[in-house]
């Protein structure tokens, strides 16, 4: 009883903390100055098509970098809870059914290539490192759903992680000496406007965080699966 | 935009209760990602303005348009990278509640009385 009267106060609580921001919402006709800075400057100066990539690589690069952190940190506590092989078996004896097997080695393909279309393709489409990480780790999840006994390469798996996050760093560092600042794009020629090999480095640096992200939930995969 | 604020407030809210109330570790793991899913809703209605569209420049939307019709990225960016996080972050949950799970034999709450006070 006290208990639930807890609750209420507390859900009670919730809602007039949130009250004034709904009671006092209104559609803005005018953003705010940086934004504006943002979207009037970040096509020529960038030379990005879509703005909010040039937001996440460029001019908030640093920020993405701690996202990417966290992901590690994350990934990395679940090797180490996971570190001992566990008690209760979870594998099923049985192969998966013939059309699992089959429609899996049809589209394995397909999705890997489409993820990294999407990583690539994320300074002019929606899209980026982040969402094509995560099409290429439902890929292996896949794989795995379909064969139950395949194990992934760690060592494959770990130099890729490593190594796109070294890279990832090497080019914000890069961009201090060659442009002007921690993860400018600058430091390759721009080239034309909307084209795959424009906007600088935001190509490049894309891919790694597709890579690192890609890399890093597939193994969070295989810690699962063992 | 209001109604989308008002949904996210809701699935907050909906989050909130589910983690208060239930006595399974696996409903309050689901609860924590509808407020998750609140959130992102929430900051994104943030970002929107008027008869906004996508800040991404193509054939529909030139340099010179940006400013006065894209809506602001940088409440998507957010967003965009929130996702994934939030996706590793209840991966991370769940193998702690696996953990817990070998630990105990039980998922209920009122197992685990250790931190209890």
């Amino acid at each position: 009883m006290v208990r639930k009267i807890f609750l209420f106060i507390i859900l009670i609580l919730f809602l007039y903390m949130i009250f004034p921001l709904i009671s006092e919402f209104k559609i803005l006709s005018q953003i705010p100055d940086l934004a504006k800075y943002y979207l009037e400057k970040g096509p020529d100066e960038l030379g990005s098509a879509n703005l909010v990539t040039s937001v996440i690589v460029s001019y908030r690069g640093l920020d993405t970098l701690g996202e990417v952190t966290v992901l590690f940190i994350a990934t990395a506590g679940i090797g180490f809870l996971l570190r001992k092989k566990s008690r209760i078996s979870l594998t099923p004896n049985r192969k998966a059914s013939e059309i699992l097997r089959t429609g899996s080695a049809f589209l394995l393909p397909i999705i890997f290539l489409y993820g990294i279309f999407i990583f690539t393709h994320g300074h002019l489409t929606p899209g980026g490192g982040f969402q094509g990480g995560v099409i290429i780790a439902s890929g292996i999840l896949l794989l795995m759903l379909a064969e139950i006994s395949w194990k992934m390469n760690y060592l494959i798996l770990h130099w890729v992680e490593s190594l796109s996050g070294f890279f990832y760093v090497i080019i914000g560092l890069l961009g201090i000496f060659l442009a002007a600042g921690f993860l400018d794009n600058r430091l390759l020629p721009l080239g034309d406007f909307g084209r795959l090999f424009s906007a600088g480095a935001i190509p490049f640096i894309y891919s790694f965080v597709g890579l690192k992200v890609g890399s890093e939930l597939v193994g969070i995969l295989t810690k699962l699966q063992r | 935009m209001l109604l989308i604020t008002i949904f996210g407030f809701a699935l907050i809210f909906i989050g909130i209760w589910g983690m208060l109330t239930q006595k399974n570790i696996i409903k309050m793991i689901i609860g924590f990602s509808i407020v998750d899913t609140g959130i992102h809703l929430v900051i994104l209605s943030i970002g929107f303005r008027k008869e906004g569209t996508a800040p991404i420049i193509d054939a529909t939307l030139s340099k010179a348009e940006a400013v006065s019709r894209a809506i602001d990225p940088i409440p998507s960016a957010l967003v965009l990278t929130a996702i994934v996080i939030g996706l590793a972050v209840t991966a991370l949950m769940l193998v702690y509640a696996f953990k817990m799970y070998e630990k105990k034999g039980s998922l209920q709450i009122k197992d685990f009385k250790e931190l209890k006070w």
